[in-house]
């Protein structure tokens, strides 16, 4: 009897169990899929795949042998035409066939990620396209610049009547590198924008498709680069000041002559960026160039310190980029968006069915990481604008024409001028 | 007298290049050290959870390629072949027909094939489907939802940060392993489950 009565109620679960997962899949599948008479077959779910993986490796491959090609015709050979041609397949494998992706300059912001991002796996490639360039320039100089980078490669081939910027200018727009890496690092670690990528002015050359925003910086860019030559590099790339920071210490940079320099000032004109540095002798009183890099090394400190202030004011601008702030920041501002159905941001919020009140306090955390971001950002540039000044004022006896290290891109121009081949 | 074995000094100039060469290489080494402990020796590709998907239209226009990368792509598992199709048809359409005017798709990338009464099969024409999510939607709200959006990897660019993962309003793009691309509804969703 009792044994009867057990196998009911383990039948009624049964029973039980099996009604509920079969509701369970009608709450999946309102329409069961049906059973077909005539014998059809379903055709399967395509899956394309991506790139082969192989082929990630190979681009790694191919930098580093257009950097050793280029190490080479830039050192040894001493060959402006090999250094042109080699930037000619840089921009057509790297351009126009990778489309501009992998790319070097792009790379920061994933080493950034990640440091910042826990979750963030960098891949090897990304991580090698940061690393390689870096460690040629720490011995060779900007060998990248010269024959790698498909964004220089572009700009190279429209000098056509390159002006020389007074040296002020030069030296003001010489800190926009310096900004630009700075916000980019900002925004990679408050997750906000991968800023290098979304405003990289050639991309949409290599792709023959971008927004039409980005066209028109483009071929600004292109237009400006007839005059001011390589205007991206030398005013933009935050990449480049990586580069230059490796550079300056490199043992083995290029120079203008293979041997003694006769002073013959053939040179003087011959490089479009303004990178070589001419003979300067000591003028005027050290008394007074002493007494000025003191007064420049006291108030060192109160660049870092208004640089840095001024930036932690600028957190709430800059944090507007944050799509969760700018929603947070909408809301707020104009409640009644709230019933917009257009806007598709809001909607999808209200439907989600999150409160308000948690994406405030997300946006209250994130704006923080910027008032902390912006403290850096701020002092970093600091740093950069009294260390140039002190630099300014440190005074260096040259002999010799010599190409600027930091700036120096190893193009190779003005090997051709130098009459001095043995 | 100078003892003729005692080393060249090294002039103070280069002396200080070496230490700042050491010293960048040696945070080159720091940054490479820290990175690799994090890398993937395969890499990550963008991909949309179908689940978060909230068909918003912005994978039609923010993509970087035209048209975008995002296409619809149907579970044929999940699909009950109905005759009155959400995704297909637009809504009090005027008759259950192949015709223009009844289709919801803008650009008519859906193909209505009759296979037997009442079931009909529906299948996306990739080369035309822009990625708009409007039979997505449909598909969703009517359906079983068998309909839904993926980004296409022989179209797809990888970019750094993808164009559209960047305004989706759902949070609805992730970077899943090279090797596992696709999320698509059905054989997927165990997979999530057993993990």
């Amino acid at each position: 009897m009792k044994n009867r009565l057990l196998k009911y109620l383990l039948f009624f679960a049964l029973l039980i169990f099996s009604a509920s997962s079969l509701l369970a899949i009608e709450a999946q599948q309102r329409f069961p899929k049906p059973e077909f008479a005539t014998g059809y077959t379903q055709p399967n779910t395509t899956t394309p795949l991506a790139r082969f993986q192989l082929l990630e490796y190979l681009d790694v491959i191919i930098l580093l042998a257009v950097l050793l090609v280029s190490t080479w015709f830039i050192l040894y050979k001493r060959s402006r035409q090999g250094v042109f041609w080699i930037s000619v397949f840089s921009l057509l494998y790297f351009g126009l066939y990778r489309e501009g992706c992998i790319c070097a300059i792009g790379s920061i912001q994933n080493v950034i990620l990640a440091f910042v991002d826990p979750t963030y796996a960098i891949p090897a490639t990304a991580l090698i396209f940061f690393l390689l360039p870096l460690i040629f320039a720490l011995f060779f100089g900007r060998i990248f610049c010269a024959g790698a980078c498909p964004l220089g490669a572009i700009q190279d081939f429209v000098i056509f009547q390159p002006i020389e910027l007074p040296k002020w200018i030069q030296q003001i727009l010489g800190l926009i590198p310096f900004l630009y890496l700075g916000l980019a690092a900002l925004f990679v670690a408050t997750k906000s924008d991968f800023l290098i990528c979304r405003y990289d002015p050639f991309v949409g050359f290599f792709r023959f498709d971008a927004p039409f925003h980005m066209v028109v910086l483009g071929v600004l860019f292109l237009l400006v680069g007839i005059f001011v030559a390589r205007p991206y590099c030398r005013f933009f790339c935050p990449y480049g000041v990586l580069l230059g920071w490796m550079s300056r210490f490199s043992s083995r940079h290029m120079t203008i002559t293979p041997a003694a320099c006769i002073q013959c000032k053939l040179c003087a004109n011959s490089c479009p960026f303004g990178a070589i540095d001419e003979p300067v002798a000591e003028t005027g009183k050290r008394r007074s160039n002493v007494n000025r890099f003191i007064i420049y090394f006291l108030v060192f400190p109160l660049w870092v310190g208004i640089g840095g202030f001024a930036g932690s004011k600028m957190q709430v601008p800059l944090s507007l980029i944050n799509r969760t702030v700018y929603l947070a920041d909408l809301i707020i501002k104009h409640p009644e968006v709230k019933n917009d159905p257009l806007n598709i941001d809001v909607r999808t919020f209200m439907s989600l069915g999150k409160s308000t009140e948690k994406l405030m306090a997300e946006a209250v955390a994130i704006r923080k990481q910027f008032y902390i971001g912006g403290w850096l950002l701020g002092g970093f540039m600091g740093l950069v604008i009294g260390s140039r000044l002190m630099r300014l004022s440190v005074f260096r006896r040259r002999d010799d024409w010599e190409p600027n290290k930091t700036n120096c891109l190893s193009c190779a121009r003005c090997m051709s001028y130098c009459p001095v081949k043995e | 007298m100078k003892d003729p074995t005692e080393p060249i000094p090294i002039p103070r100039r280069r002396f200080l290049r070496n230490g700042m060469q050491l010293t960048l290489a040696g945070t080159l080494v720091g940054i490479a050290g820290f990175s690799v402990l994090k890398s993937k020796a395969n890499g990550m590709v963008w991909q949309i959870d179908p689940f978060k998907c909230v068909q918003c239209g912005r994978c039609a226009t923010e993509c970087v390629m035209m048209p975008s990368a995002v296409k619809c792509v149907h579970a044929y598992n999940l699909c009950g072949y109905c005759d009155l199709c959400g995704g297909y048809l637009k809504p009090d359409p005027n008759a259950r027909s192949t015709a223009a005017e009844n289709q919801l798709c803008p650009t008519a990338a859906i193909q209505r094939k009759y296979i037997e009464d009442p079931f009909y099969e529906y299948v996306i024409d990739e080369k035309l489907c822009i990625g708009c999510a409007k039979c997505v939607a449909g598909c969703t709200s009517f359906g079983n939802g068998s309909l839904h959006l993926q980004v296409r990897h022989d179209r797809c660019k990888n970019c750094n940060q993808c164009a559209i993962a960047r305004l989706c309003p759902a949070e609805a793009f992730t970077r899943v392993p090279v090797d596992k691309p696709y999320l698509i509804k059905g054989g997927w969703k165990k997979e999530i489950k057993k993990g």
